[in-house]
């Protein structure tokens, strides 16, 4: 039943100690979503997301990510989706081919697929001049995209965004969403989280996450219609606040 | 005399030329925002004018005193607050306020008038250690830590990135209230929405000024044709209108995307060409440019 659902939560909890971090949450996510996931910090977001990578232990409910039991499937899981943060991507002292070719490795591609599949990306991305060059002397808006391309390179079902596009700049920052757009309308699932309230409004749902409890959990259009306000910044304010 | 004068200041590490050619002042008791993304030289310009960092060429002077040559004396007048929390994690948040205030040769009291507006929201939790306070208060204590000594000038690098929207707003809140105290801030952020805050803003991308201005000057500024627009499929619609023969740029931009057209376009055009390709629900308005348009519009071409 639950194996329909991309990624799928009923009373997911974590606790440490006598803090709760994430209170009992559910969700389903139909795949191909884009799924953003919002919350003040501290409000459980990481957390939530850990649990759901495979990276921490449940303290009670369940969960699945593309069908596989987030307790005693995790590695499982870690195959099957792609992970980038805002804080760690790539490894800036290598150069861009080798950095693409250690994360298919990783992920349990076979040599010949990176092989073919690296021209196709570094073509796409316009990087190919640069393939044997350090990741770390690109301009951050490149390694971004490179990152996400990483990221989606073993064409994992699922991917997992967390703040991606922190501090980048406002063009390159639209041009990642649009590379969001082109995998979701290949059918990749996108789980991502963001402080820019303006890009909540180009997922297909949004949740709000208020100290460890899901707040709200709709369309960006019915959550404003909810609130009564124009923006999806208001909503959070509202939410947040309350 | 200006609480800030830069002239042609210049800073390169190794190839990268972080600021270049960078002139601007700003003037007694102005909130002054400096935007732009990260590698655009906010950080090193900060550095420079905190005088923890010496500049290739080109001059600054911060109340009136050069940042090279009168380091000494302008590190006891400014107040600073780092790009990332730079206070001790293992001091409490009283000890870590007591500290700073005790190296300026004040006291809490003496100055507590100037911090109370920030500093009463954590004040309950003054016992409690500096790292284990969450973001928000971590920016607060940090920011009365920065005011204690009462400093004619506030430096704040980056206070709000990482943060939330509600704290964000909270945050330039108080601003807003130290500014009617009288003291001098610059401020530096990636958020472009931020920028609207402040009396004037420098907006600057790859260590170059592109605009000095206040926003609703730099708004004025915007000279081209924009509509705010959408459809039920905003994917495709941007596609489309990239591939129209009419459109200079269409950006996706929230709800709306934002179409600037080569000429000035009545909206039904536009409206019967998604028609032709399929749209529904089109909605199409004229838009007032956004300090976001503006800068989007200023920036060097993107590869």
């Amino acid at each position: 039943m639950e194996k329909q659902w991309a990624i799928w939560a009923e009373g997911l909890t974590k606790q440490f100690g006598s803090f709760t971090a994430v209170r009992e949450i559910s969700f389903s996510i139909r795949k191909g979503e884009v799924f953003g996931f919002l919350g003040a910090n501290g409000a459980g977001k990481t957390t939530a997301m850990r649990m759901l990578t495979g990276l921490s232990r449940p303290s009670a409910g369940k969960a699945t990510v593309a069908g596989y039991d987030v307790y005693s499937q995790t590695e499982s899981i870690k195959r099957r989706i792609g992970y980038m943060s805002q804080k760690f991507s790539l490894y800036e002292d290598l150069t861009v081919k080798e950095n693409i070719a250690l994360f298919g490795g990783i992920y349990g591609m076979k040599r010949r697929a990176i092989k073919e599949k690296m021209g196709e990306l570094l073509g796409h991305l316009n990087l190919l001049d640069k393939r044997n060059h350090l990741v770390g002397s690109l301009p951050l808006g490149w390694k971004q995209k490179l990152a996400f391309s990483v990221a989606l390179f073993h064409e994992p079902e699922i991917i997992f965004l967390d703040e991606p596009t922190g501090g980048v700049d406002p063009i390159t920052r639209r041009q990642f969403w649009e590379m969001i757009y082109q995998a979701a309308n290949r059918g990749v699932t996108v789980f991502v989280t963001t402080h820019y309230m303006d890009e909540a409004e180009y997922c297909d749902r949004v949740s709000i996450m208020v100290a460890g409890d899901i707040a709200a959990l709709d369309t960006p259009t019915a959550l404003k219609e909810q609130f009564g306000v124009d923006s999806m910044d208001q909503v959070f304010v509202k939410l947040a606040r309350a | 005399m200006k609480p800030v004068h830069i002239q042609q200041l210049t800073k390169s590490y190794n190839k990268v030329k972080a600021l270049s050619e960078i002139s601007l002042s700003i003037d007694s008791g102005e909130l002054f925002g400096l935007i732009g993304p990260d590698g655009a030289g906010k950080t090193s310009l900060f550095r420079i004018l905190t005088t923890l960092l010496v500049p290739d060429q080109g001059e600054a002077k911060v109340l009136g005193l050069d940042v090279v040559k009168d380091y000494k004396r302008i590190r006891q007048k400014i107040g600073y607050m780092p790009g990332r929390f730079s206070l001790y994690q293992d001091l409490s948040v009283e000890e870590n306020l007591q500290f700073f205030a005790t190296i300026f040769g004040t006291s809490i009291d003496e100055n507590y008038d100037l911090i109370k507006g920030v500093y009463a929201q954590i004040e309950p939790f003054k016992k409690r250690r500096a790292g284990q306070l969450s973001g928000g208060m971590k920016q607060k204590l940090a920011l009365s830590c920065a005011l204690i000594h009462r400093p004619d000038i506030l430096f704040l690098d980056e206070p709000t990135t990482g943060v939330d929207a509600v704290s964000r707003k909270e945050f330039w809140e108080m601003l807003q209230g130290l500014q009617e105290k009288g003291i001098t801030i610059l401020v530096s952020t990636p958020y472009m929405d931020e920028a609207s805050l402040c009396d004037r803003i420098a907006l600057i991308q790859s260590g170059q000024i592109l605009s000095i201005d206040s926003p609703a000057g730099i708004v004025a500024k915007f000279d081209k044709p924009l509509y705010a627009i959408r459809s039920s499929n905003m994917y495709q619609l941007i596609l489309d209108l990239r591939d129209w023969h009419r459109t200079y740029s269409i950006f996706p931009f929230g709800e709306y995307g934002h179409l600037i057209t080569r000429q000035d376009l009545p909206i039904e055009e536009i409206s019967v060409f998604l028609k032709q390709k399929g749209h529904e629900d089109i909605k199409i308005r004229r838009q007032t440019a956004t300090i976001e348009d503006c800068f989007m519009e200023l920036m060097p071409a993107v590869a």
